[in-house]
């Protein structure tokens, strides 16, 4: 039996169900006389004293053993206990109504557990789980029923349950449980990123699989996929065996390169540098290993918004990223490029028979100088923070870039004039991604410092080919023999000029492209975050030279498939890495 | 006393944000409430904050009642309009 869910934390785990059923915690309302009221109000108070205090503890394990992240639920938690209102209500109804602490608490949390639930915000619906916890937490306290541990399971056990609190999750020995499954919860709810956090394998959402599965049933779960198999035949349980094996020696090996340099056999270093959109990205691209950022895309600032961004909110999200990556890892930061299929409201531009052909990111700035120079202050002024570099999107023609320039020496005029800090040395670098910058390369080269190829734009561009048109997404073709040599003038052209090139579109991380890239001499290559270790694990696998024979062979070729084929058989490596 | 102000934070006023309205509520002596389309509620309440549903762009008023009202309103409306999370 296969059930599909909601694929929560990735990998795979196997193992025996252990069903995991809450205890039935039963209230019954009982009116209290006159005399009692305040005692029964002392005995709450009591009861959120121990419960604050029992939660204290389960914060300092959570935090010890899952990090901060997990320990910020439970202080949520205690902050819940600690709220006036909450707490307020519950004893107030006790007086008001006359009825036992136990009802009183279940009658206030349903009325705050309603508004949660009908809010059109799914982090706030989810807050829903957090008061029902909590409440639990406390009732138990009032009636005296211990809290179940899942510290003592078996070894090797899938947890199956209706929902998994994050006290339940908080307690599970990452040892024991080799995965779990929920009947309700999506990739928001506190048990996904528990479960991601922790590195187990989970699938929510499964509707009801509590009753589908009997305690001992043998279960996959396959978090990748979100799905789950109850009782496989063996031949299913034999092929996730040797998944599950692949993807953690896998895991292993490419953690053991987090810290290595991207340095080939015969010793040519290349920069491995990842592709971000906001400050939060570029955590991730340094806990992926990233020695840098080869493109930080600066349109997350202007949209989902009714006005442009100030200079000052754009100054901190650059700085930000700079002051991460430090005076040795670059950050290569693009200049607004708006239009095409990304539109702004806010600047009302009118709809285009051909919007990617049409007025968008540097042609849009130059005509509205003062959007453009806002941003230009923003980045001279991060500059001094770290190792920041700069560069337009979408030139075509040289007097584009010197348009810009002249800009850009405005702008560094008016800093100066006002005394203010920045880096007059920020190295200025153009993207190509329209043919005519790649054919017309060597005279760019003398007028950049560096050039970072677009890919996918490049290559819809050379074949004139619509990216999201499925009839013809078959001329989508990155490894085309028309796009390879393009690549190879522009790294020739900038080479002759003593400038570096990087790469930053979908190409660069694509593991056959690189042995290819690394041949013509690429310098830079800048790729999602996720795909960072895996290229450095082809990267130190090959050498300069013999990457140079392969793109010298590529370079005779005339089929974008034949020449796929061919790398992939020249370096076998690749397939163990995907 | 009372400002208006807009919420600029990009998640609203939920979660790490709410958290640290009320922590900095709780911090004063005097009653501090928020409002946002006629709906009240208690700045030291975790829940009544949460309950608010603030999103980014959303106009909300601060008030204060009581001790140290004029300090307590400069200091919340200093944490709100300087959110970022």
């Amino acid at each position: 039996m296969e059930i599909k869910g909601i694929a929560a934390a990735s990998g795979y785990g196997l193992g025996y169900a252990f069903l995991l059923q809450e205890p039935k915690v039963e209230v019954i309302r009982t009116a209290l006389s006159q005399g009692g009221i305040e005692d029964e109000v002392a005995r709450f108070e009591e009861s959120v004293s121990r419960a604050i205090f029992e939660l204290e503890a389960v914060r300092k394990t959570a935090g010890q053993k899952l990090g901060e992240d997990a320990a910020a639920i439970f202080s949520a938690h205690i902050m819940i206990l600690e709220d006036p209102e909450y707490i307020g209500a519950i004893s107030q109804k006790v007086r008001q109504d006359m009825i036992n602490a136990e009802a009183a608490v279940e009658e206030v949390t349903k009325e705050y557990v309603v508004i949660f639930e009908g809010m059109d915000n799914e982090y706030l619906r989810e807050r829903a789980a957090d008061l029902k916890d909590v409440s639990g937490r406390l009732l138990r306290q009032l009636l005296g029923i211990k809290t179940i541990s899942l510290a003592d399971v078996d070894d090797n056990v899938i947890l199956c349950a209706h929902d998994l609190s994050p006290s339940d999750t908080a307690q599970i020995d990452r040892g024991k449980v080799a995965g779990f499954v929920t009947n309700i919860g999506g990739r928001t709810s506190h048990s996904a990123i528990m479960a991601r956090s922790m590195g187990i394998p989970a699938v929510v959402g499964l509707k009801d699989i509590v009753d589908k599965v009997k305690a001992g049933d043998f279960i996959i779960v396959d978090g990748t996929d979100g799905k789950v198999m109850v009782n496989p035949p063996e031949s299913v349980i034999q092929a996730y065996r040797r998944k599950q094996e692949a993807a953690m020696t896998k895991k292993r090996e490419f953690e053991k390169l987090l810290h290595e340099k991207s340095i080939t056999r015969d010793s040519v270093q290349v920069e491995l540098v990842a592709n971000i959109g906001n400050p939060e990205d570029a955590k991730g691209a340094i806990a992926n290993g990233a020695e840098g950022v080869g493109l930080y895309r600066t349109e997350f600032l202007y949209m989902g918004r009714n006005e442009l961004p100030s200079e000052e909110e754009q100054f901190k999200a650059y700085k930000e990223v700079a002051e991460l990556f430090g005076q040795n890892h670059p950050v290569v930061i693009r200049t607004l490029d708006i239009g095409g299929d990304k539109e702004l409201p806010y600047l009302e531009m009118p709809n285009e028979m051909n919007p990617f052909l049409g007025y968008r990111a540097i042609r849009l700035c130059l005509d509205q100088p003062e959007i453009f120079k806002t941003q230009l202050r923003a980045i001279l002024r991060a500059s001094v923070y770290g190792n920041v570099k700069m560069m337009y999107p979408m030139i075509a023609t040289l007097q584009e870039l010197r348009a810009a320039n002249a800009i850009l020496s405005e702008v560094k005029q008016e800093l100066a004039t006002e005394n203010i800090n920045f880096n007059s040395y920020m190295e200025v670098g153009i993207m190509v991604e329209i043919p005519a910058v790649a054919a017309l390369a060597s005279k760019f080269a003398k007028e950049v410092d560096f050039f970072s190829i677009g890919t996918n734009d490049l290559v819809q561009y050379t074949l004139a080919v619509d990216r999201m048109n499925e009839k013809i997404s078959y001329l989508y073709q990155p490894l085309n023999p028309s796009v390879l040599s393009l690549i190879q003038n522009v790294i020739t052209a900038a080479h002759n000029e003593h400038k570096w090139v990087g790469m930053c579109g979908e190409m660069a991380g694509d593991l056959t492209a690189i042995p290819i890239l690394l041949g013509m001499g690429l310098d830079e290559f800048s790729m999602s975050a996720s795909s960072v270790l895996a290229a450095r694990a082809l990267i130190r696998h090959l050498s300069q030279a013999d990457a140079a024979c392969i793109a010298q062979m590529v370079h005779n070729m005339d089929d974008a498939e034949k020449i796929k084929e061919y790398v992939e058989q020249a370096v076998p490596f690749i397939s163990e890495l995907r | 006393m009372e400002k208006i102000i807009t919420i600029t934070n990009p998640t609203g006023l939920h979660a790490r944000p709410a958290a640290m309205l009320v922590q900095k509520a709780s911090s004063f002596p005097c009653q501090v409430s928020l409002v946002k389309q006629g709906k009240k509620g208690n700045a030291k309440s975790i829940m009544n904050v949460m309950a608010l549903g603030v999103k980014q762009n959303d106009e909300v008023t601060v008030i204060t009642e009581g001790d140290q009202a004029a300090e307590a309103l400069a200091a919340i409306v200093e944490l709100l309009v300087n959110l970022k999370d």
